[in-house]
């Protein structure tokens, strides 16, 4: 079964899940305190990194959703395999991004 | 709990899901597009203030945010810590309430 990549798309929606909750309450204070003063920190090369990881958990996320979404509404499950490799693509993509626009 | 109760959280979380999709969406983009150059609170500000339309946008966010996350948490309680029963429901509500009040201190932040 984990093999499968089916079991890795789910591992990663989970994981990256948990990472954007715990990840949320620090965000919305930053932005409510932290915009008034400087954001010089922002460009220290760990929060740069951690940056980066949490915009590819969310485009992770956001893969693995669409891939949940259309298992449980689409009728074409045959296509499991190709649409992990879509979430995995879409994470990949944002990332590559962000690592260009950084 | 109830059948329909758990029907109506997974139907919660799917319609939140729906929502959150296009919200990350857009935010993706923003995001990619906003650090070019270096993030700046002016740049971001500049964007934001006084536009009732990304005030809208966030809120929608946010509300959204708070339906998906608690209901998310509260599969990974029950599957992956074997926490279940009313003590769990009261944490993920009282971080529902949390996350509520952070993000439209956050929305307003950026809009006032």
């Amino acid at each position: 079964m984990r093999q499968h990549a089916s079991y890795w798309a789910f591992v990663v929606h989970r994981v990256s899940g948990i990472a954007l909750a715990l990840f949320l309450p620090l965000h919305f204070w930053t932005l409510a305190s932290a915009l008034s003063g400087s954001l010089a920190w922002t460009e220290a090369p760990l929060v740069k990194l951690g940056e980066w990881l949490i915009v590819v958990a969310l485009a992770a996320h956001l893969g693995g959703g669409l891939r949940v979404l259309a298992l449980e509404f689409l009728p074409w499950r045959g296509w499991q395999k190709s649409l992990a490799a879509g979430a995995a693509a879409l994470a990949l993509g944002v990332g590559l991004a962000l690592a260009l626009a950084l | 709990m109830s059948y329909r109760t758990q029907a109506a959280l997974w139907l919660a979380q799917r319609a939140s899901a729906a929502v959150l999709a296009l919200c990350v969406a857009v935010h993706l983009f923003t995001i990619i597009y906003a650090v070019r150059g270096g993030l700046s609170a002016a740049e971001i500000l500049e964007r934001t203030r006084g536009n009732v339309g990304w005030f809208a946008f966030y809120s929608l966010f946010v509300l959204a945010v708070v339906i998906h996350v608690p209901i998310g948490l509260r599969s990974v309680c029950m599957e992956w810590l074997r926490w279940r029963g009313r003590s769990r429901d009261l944490v993920l509500l009282a971080f529902a309430a949390l996350l509520a009040w952070a993000g439209m201190r956050a929305v307003l932040a950026i809009y006032i």
